[in-house]
């Protein structure tokens, strides 16, 4: 994946816009390797947030007052940051939910329990961050459909191989992985996947949160019919994501959630469903964090996509440069020209746990544990793993300061 | 002594680089086994009982922290001599004084996780108490 972006990334100068390196931990500047897990929020969207509560809010939507208006016109611009940031073909197939794994859990309810039966086959892939296999499992033994996994090879890549042999077991009715792995960072091939299911009359359900905040995402190119994001991922306020879906698969799908406003009527005996995309956004929407969702949006289109896909894929190759020095430390996933800007590893004889707790009290920041994919745990033969994960503020500087905390480590253990 | 030099001072990496009573007893009185979901730590402690159900030998397997193996290192070493029932209303602050460092929420559940599996194992044979340090968790284990 050779990105050439336009105009090159200044990490030092988009660490300005960040309040959370202005902090020091255990008297050292934060070295923040944990955005896989979630981002760090630029002073920008915090502004757009704070000015619409301050300025703009009401409860959206049934206000016929001015400041009702101005607050259900801020939610709906973001829905339109969401559309073009997708290139989705319409508004109403945008859902604010409040992250990826509601987002999944919708489709995997709403489409899943009215569609699927016994013969019918779920089929995700070992790599898949619980949030886009639990449900899946979930529903796959409520209905008695059957539920297969697409296996890895050696460098953590889908098997792709297989799907023929996994399609002779019965009807395939649902394919859905993530597009970028939380866990090694591989790219997967979401196309492929895609005309693969829709040759067999399978739905794709594509979980983006991975790969939203860091490449540029078409859900016309990917071909699927879902897809799932989270804003906190990608500079956007916790507690709202989008789900994409195919207005011809939403409008024919019983909703998720209900109660107010996702209606049309309510009688005394039953009720009608509201239109697309309110059918599914039951009670007061996450009005401010969808504000501040769209600022992120703004604020990531600015950089430039490309920007920040490329200083990523340089962090990464520098990052797996500097731990094949260390012949102690084995790191897994496909090679720096395949993947995202996550880095797995471990340290011989050490436990993740305390490679992170060593490296905290030097201010470096990694997750460690088993990144909610607890099979592909099994698959890599190990009960956890070390997680650097890096974003557009992301320096090198970061990265060495990780390498030295791995050797006091290894002198601490040695 | 700063934060870093207690949490992995001597006695804790040379309990876990040396663990005491390590290995599963065959056979015992009593065995159980135990996860930390969270970091996927695991635990299998067994115990032979002599008269009055004192432990009389004790050992562990697992693996995990440095924390979670080097505390249940430890709490073998403690709980020798002691009968079942002591054990299985033992307080988790007898054995953190052992330790002798500051743990955050997090580490403290890998510091108490062989002792909690202890205190199962106690259940599943003597019928003590369950474990208090793991709330419902600990019923849902002897369900299985």
């Amino acid at each position: 994946m050779a990105v050439r972006a336009d105009k090159k990334l200044d990490a030092h100068r988009l660490r300005a816009d960040f309040p959370i390196f202005e902090q020091t931990f255990h008297g050292k500047p934060l070295a923040f390797l944990d955005s896989a897990a979630s981002s760090q929020k630029p002073r920008q969207m915090l502004e757009e947030m704070t000015a619409f509560y301050e300025t703009s809010y009401a409860n959206v939507h049934r206000g016929v007052y001015a400041l009702a208006e101005r607050a259900t016109e801020a939610l709906e611009l973001a829905r339109t940051k969401v559309q073009t940031l997708l290139n989705a073909p319409s508004a109403r197939e945008v859902i604010f939910v409040r992250n990826a794994t509601e987002a999944i859990n919708l489709v995997a309810y709403a489409w899943g329990l009215s569609n699927l039966k016994p013969g019918d086959l779920v089929v995700v892939s070992e790599l898949e961050h619980h949030s886009n296999f639990v449900p899946w499992q979930y529903v796959a033994h409520r209905t008695g459909a059957g539920f297969r996994m697409i296996s890895l090879d050696d460098h953590g890549e889908l098997r792709l191989e297989e799907l023929d042999t996994i399609a002779a077991d019965g009807d395939v009715k649902v394919v859905a992985t993530g597009v970028v792995s939380n866990s090694l960072g591989t790219v997967n091939p979401v196309e492929a996947l895609s005309t693969w299911a829709h040759e067999h009359g399978a739905i794709m359900v594509a979980d983006g949160a991975q790969s939203a905040p860091h490449v540029k995402m078409d859900v016309r190119a990917l071909g699927c019919d879902f897809v799932a994001i989270s804003a906190h991922k990608m500079c956007g306020p916790s507690g709202v994501g989008a789900l994409w879906g195919k207005a011809e698969l939403l409008e024919r799908m019983e909703p998720f959630l209900t109660g107010g406003h996702m209606i049309r009527a309510v009688g005394d005996d039953a009720t009608t469903w509201g239109d697309l995309p309110h059918k599914f956004e039951a009670g007061t929407a996450p009005m401010a964090e969808a504000v501040g969702f769209g600022a992120a949006i703004d604020y990531l289109n600015e950089i430039g996509f490309d920007a920040i896909e490329e200083h990523e894929h340089e962090l990464a190759g520098y990052a797996l440069g500097k731990l094949s020095e260390l012949p102690w430390v084995t790191s897994y996933g496909p090679p720096a020209d395949r993947r995202a800007g996550i880095v797995s590893f471990n340290v011989d004889g050490v436990h993740p746990h305390d490679v992170a707790q060593i490296l905290d009290f030097d201010g470096v920041a990694i997750r460690a544990g088993h990144h909610c994919c607890q099979p592909l745990m099994r698959k890599l033969g190990v009960a956890a793993t070390n997680r650097a994960s890096f974003y557009l503020y992301t320096i090198p500087d970061e990265i060495d300061r990780l390498v030295e905390g791995l050797h006091k480590v290894r002198r601490t253990f040695g | 002594m700063g934060e870093f030099d207690q949490l992995y001072r001597e006695l804790i990496l040379d309990h876990y680089k040396n663990p005491r009573n390590h290995g599963v007893l065959e056979p015992s009185d009593a065995q159980a086994e135990g996860q930390n979901p969270l970091c996927g730590d695991e635990v299998t402690v067994s115990v032979r009982l002599g008269d009055g159900d004192v432990i009389e030998e004790v050992g562990f397997e697992g693996r995990g922290c440095a924390i979670s193996q080097a505390a249940t290192s430890m709490l073998t070493d403690l709980v020798k001599g002691r009968t079942a029932q002591d054990v299985a209303v033992m307080e988790k602050d007898e054995l953190l004084e052992e330790l002798g460092i500051p743990l955050t929420p997090v580490r403290l559940k890998c510091a108490i996780l062989g002792l909690g599996v202890l205190k199962l194992a106690l259940h599943k044979a003597k019928g003590t108490p369950l474990p208090d340090e793991w709330g419902t968790a600990a019923r849902d284990l002897v369900l299985e």
